[in-house]
């Protein structure tokens, strides 16, 4: 389920699939420990008992990502998160009242500042300042009501241990882990920020946001590589719109809209809320009923209508860049609810799992002109029609195309021959083991059971998928390759070296590269 | 394509009163959390690993852990990339690769990746700056065999040119690449900057260095470690007596263990200066603070990590209010001195911003930096710290295999078993004084280096305006050897 690309110390690798089961008494085991509750407004509570060590970890799956961004405002989710960390009409502020009133002052002074900068034709410069400048006395007023990160200092003090957040295209997730006496406390400060969310410091921590961007696209070749690779791939689906946010929207995102995005998709029906750990049900449920009671219910927010149409050619996308290559091309796939989910996770493990994986030994062991290769989806997200993504690393002195040559024969050994017993064999004890592996884990086990539970409406289909493993055939493995990796369904882009102005002056003075 | 809201690579681990106090001190008008009751904590002993000690030297833990069906396993062996030969740089992390690609006499690589794979099982190597390690692990039922190959991996390598000549090109294309990831160069040119470019802990790999490395060097280096004091750890589904008694017919039979060499290395801390690294694609600048920091043995390392999480640690920490939340000039800030367990660590602070606001910045982290021995200490701050140091303290064992890990890291370098409860006693003795004191004498503003990674055509105002003396360019060209070997020509 978790489709995030990350990148390794050499080039790029992609988050292993850890979709598996274990056998039945697992489950029934897990049935035993594990008590779920949707309350009145819809928000699901979801306890795995653990009682290892005295701690437990949470986590709160929103089910809105920047695939929810409205248009115009790519970022608006992932800024939203931000916002979630600044505290409530309790936490944070010396005064709310009044500082509810400066704050709308500052919203007052962005629409004005914004109003006469967007003008397309007379925009004034000189009120343009003043109006910035109002700007910037308005946002200094509101800031004197602030106790900067009371929020997050409260949660630190109290043992909070792998405090974070992440926002995907897909989904928003809090958690971190703490010791088991402060449940409480916790549920308090997660269901508070749920629930109360104030616009505070948002133009600051947009500018925080930014950096962000700066620091993980724009000044990073892989970043600025995986941006225009799904904007060249989607045409309509919003997959293919920067996460982070395009420069001039997320730059652009005020607190109205923020809060606009959390009224709509902050509502009981859409959260879940799993926490594993040192904690007894029994005793916990109710308390914690008291607390995320709080969230606002409210429909589900309706579901997206659009669906990336069907792509009718080849696209290639090429990158000069001083950066070293890379190759990439994808295929689009169905979304995760598909039939075949298991059998595109079958063809990556067999294709990219490890030094025994087909991509591994053909270029990297055998022909030596990759480094690294690897074969994954679902890519960019995996609740909407996604890609399956191939890529590879050249060694020095080889170039992309050798990497989309050998990665195409390799696709077409998959749709002329049948895998064989071994592999498959193979794909299914790792899923299982994985998966297995994955319960030791109360964060990791508390991000996939609420993840489960949002995606499938059962945390126990994080088990039940092993029958949809145990089915996979080669067959379907042939017949899906054939369907998925043709050309007209593919986009290819790589990033072929190019030096810098002040490379190109500097050739040949010594000898060095860069 | 994730992105989240706290940076993922902080360093080692709060806010300043006297800066942030207007809001701060105004009193709120109620603190409902603090009326939330917290009962005590439920009873907890961390599971300590039984430990043995074989007549020849050689060191075993076993924990005992029957939650899942696995068994996991280490060998570890002192000795690591510092140890290696400056024209052969690079030596180590070849070893680590080949060691496993290559497998044994009786067993291939890649039959070895045949055989494990289908039992989802694994064995490895490795090596790092102080050791080396093979470590596996599989399902219970595997237990057995795995175990038998991984001694045999440890025991009878083979070492092939062939794998080797593999890991020299996946090394050769770390080479090429590794001025493409901005902050990997800031992180590698800052250590060189507080070690020194020749230093053991920071002289890089280059290709010809690599290129030089035969397969009699990874036999010799074998032949060299393996007889060092070898720490052997098991964790997992498994009987102790019948392990004892496995690993006991495994290792009780090797010769005595050789002491581990004695390092004399110095370390002077870097050239205090300005130094800048030209690179055009990107828009934000990496800035890292760098100096000298302290080696774990030392009696401040408390205080000192009290004074860090004052300083860089958390979001109240001073450099996080500052930098990121007052100003907004950063996602990424933080810093702090880490302690290397048996050599200093650096002093690091480390400031990603849009290249605009590259002096400005930088300005302000090393305001911070001078602050600490100019704005005193708060009580407020003081306990900030401790509650955040200390009641996260349980998650350095609340798993067994953290508690494992650990003993093994406490016996690698000699510290005593009960290091981390002395360590907690001692924390919860800090007062603001040793604070202060530990600042005065670590913090040392004059002796640290600046530099900056970024766009030179955006930094305006430029670097200049530190008035911290000429900036020194660093060229971070890649050497190409001139004949053509592993690492080929580059475009």
């Amino acid at each position: 389920m978790h489709s995030r690309l990350r990148i390794t110390a050499l080039a790029l690798g992609i988050a292993a699939a850890a979709f598996g089961t274990a056998r039945a008494q697992d489950l029934k085991s897990f049935e035993q420990k594990i008590t779920t509750k949707v309350l009145p407004n819809g928000l699901t509570i979801l306890i795995c008992e653990r009682p290892d060590a005295p701690v437990f970890s949470y986590s709160t799956f929103i089910d809105a990502g920047d695939v929810n961004d409205p248009s115009g405002e790519s970022g608006l989710a992932h800024m939203f998160e931000h916002l979630a960390f600044k505290g409530t009409s309790q936490i944070g502020t010396t005064d709310y009242a009044a500082e509810k009133v400066a704050l709308a002052k500052v919203e007052e002074a962005n629409a004005a500042y914004e109003a006469e900068y967007l003008k397309p034709v007379g925009r004034d410069e000189k009120k343009l300042a003043e109006l910035k400048k109002a700007f910037v006395e308005a946002t200094d007023e509101a800031h004197k009501f602030v106790v900067p990160n009371q929020f997050t200092d409260i949660a630190e003090r109290n043992g909070a241990e792998g405090l974070n957040a992440q926002t995907g295209l897909d989904e928003t997730e809090f958690f971190w882990s703490m010791p088991e006496n402060r449940l409480e406390l916790w549920a308090y400060l997660e269901s508070s920020r749920l629930a109360d969310t104030v616009p505070r410091e948002f133009y600051k921590e947009r500018d925080v946001v930014i950096e962000e961007r700066r620091m993980r696209t724009d000044s990073n070749p892989e970043g600025r590589l995986f941006e225009q690779f799904v904007a060249t791939a989607y045409v309509a689906h919003p997959y293919g719109r920067s996460g982070i946010g395009w420069p001039s929207e997320v730059s652009q995102i005020n607190a109205t809209e923020a809060m606009e995005f959390h009224k709509k998709y902050y509502v009981g029906a859409n959260i879940v809320v799993a926490v594993v750990g040192d904690v007894k049900a029994s005793e916990a449920m109710p308390m914690l009923e008291k607390y995320f009671s709080r969230v606002p219910a409210g429909p589900k927010p309706e579901e997206m209508t659009t669906v990336e149409p069907k792509q009718f050619a080849e696209k290639t996308l090429e990158i000069r860049d001083p950066s070293q290559p890379i190759y990439m091309e994808g295929y689009h796939r169905p979304d995760y609810r598909a039939p075949d989910n298991a059998v595109y996770d079958a063809i990556s493990d067999i294709m990219s799992n490890g030094r025994v994986s087909r991509l591994y030994r053909s270029l990297v062991r055998d022909q030596q002109i990759a480094a690294e290769a690897e074969g994954v989806s679902p890519y960019p997200g995996d609740k909407y029609p996604s890609l399956f993504v191939f890529f590879a690393a050249p060694l020095p002195g080889h170039t992309p195309q050798e990497m989309r040559d050998a990665i195409h024969k390799e696709i077409e050994k998959l749709k002329t021959a049948d895998v064989t017993d071994d592999e498959l064999a193979m794909y299914k004890t790792r899923t299982r083991a994985d998966l297995l592996r994955g319960l030791a884990d109360n964060q990791g086990l508390a991000n996939d059971l609420a993840e489960y539970q949002t995606r499938y409406g059962d945390w126990r289909e994080l088990f039940l998928q092993l029958d949809k493993v145990d089915k996979v055939t080669k067959a379907d493995i042939r017949r899906v390759a054939n369907q998925v990796f043709v050309t007209g369904n593919r986009t290819e882009a790589w990033i072929a070296t190019a030096a810098t102005a002040a490379q190109k002056a500097a050739a040949g003075k010594d000898g060095g590269a860069q | 394509m994730n992105s989240s809201f706290q940076a993922q690579t902080r360093l080692s681990i709060a806010l300043v009163l006297a800066l942030f106090a207007p809001a701060a001190l105004v009193a709120q008008q109620s603190k409902p959390w603090e009326k939330i009751p917290i009962p005590k904590l439920h009873e907890f002993k961390p599971h300590q690993p039984i430990r043995i000690e074989l007549k020849n030297g050689i060191v075993i833990f076993l924990q005992e852990d029957h939650e899942l069906p696995f068994v996991s396993g280490s060998v570890m062996i002192p000795g690591g990339s510092r140890d290696e030969s400056p024209a052969k740089a690079g030596l180590v992390g070849l070893y680590g690769q080949a060691w496993r690609t290559s497998g044994t006499a009786k067993m291939d690589g890649d039959a070895l990746d045949d055989l494990l794979e289908a039992k989802a099982a694994h064995i490895e190597t490795g090596g790092d700056e102080d050791s080396t390690a093979v470590s596996w692990d599989s399902l219970k039922g595997d237990a057995d065999q795995v175990f038998s190959l991984a001694l045999d991996l440890f025991l009878h390598p083979k070492f092939s040119p062939e794998k080797l000549q593999l890991a020299q090109q996946q090394e050769a294309t770390g080479i090429v690449r590794r001025n493409d990831d901005e902050s990997g160069i800031s992180e590698r040119e800052s250590a060189k900057l507080v070690y020194g470019i020749n230093s053991p802990y920071t002289r890089q790999p280059e290709l010809a260095t690599i290129g030089a490395v035969t397969v009699d060097d990874l036999k010799d280096w074998h032949d060299r470690t393996v007889g060092g004091k070898l720490i052997v750890g098991i964790s997992g589904d498994f009987d102790p007596a019948a392990m004892e008694a496995k690993l006991r017919a495994a290792f009780e039979s090797l010769p005595q263990v050789k002491p581990t060499p004695i390092r004399h290395d110095t370390f002077i801390g870097p050239t205090p200066g300005v130094y800048f690294i030209d690179k055009q694609d990107v828009n934000q600048s990496d800035v890292e603070i760098v100096g000298i920091g302290i080696d774990r043995h030392s009696p401040d390392v408390p205080a000192v990590a009290v004074m860090n999480e004052i300083f860089g640690g958390g979001f109240a920490s001073r450099l996080f209010q500052k930098v990121r939340t007052e100003l907004g000039l950063a996602y990424e800030v933080g810093g702090g001195i880490s302690f290397g367990y048996d050599h200093p660590g650096p002093f690091r602070t480390v400031v990603l911003t849009k290249s605009a606001t590259t002096v400005d910045a930088t300005k302000a982290a090393l305001a911070q930096i001078a602050g600490l021995n100019t704005t005193p200490f708060s009580e407020v701050e003081l306990a900030r710290a401790k509650d955040n140091i200390l009641n996260s303290f349980l998650f350095r064992y609340d798993t067994r295999d953290k508690v494992l890990a650990e003993r093994e890291r406490l016996e690698f370098y000699g510290y005593p078993a009960d290091y981390l409860e002395t360590y907690k006693a001692a924390l919860e003795k800090v007062t603001v004084i040793d604070v202060t004191e530990a600042a005065k004498k670590y913090i040392h503003p004059d002796k640290l280096a600046v530099l900056v990674v970024g766009n030179g055509s955006e930094i305006k105002p430029g670097l200049d305006d530190l008035n911290l003396g000429p900036v020194h360019p660093i060229d971070i060209a890649i050497p190409m050897p001139a004949r053509p070997g592993t690492g080929e020509k580059q475009q």
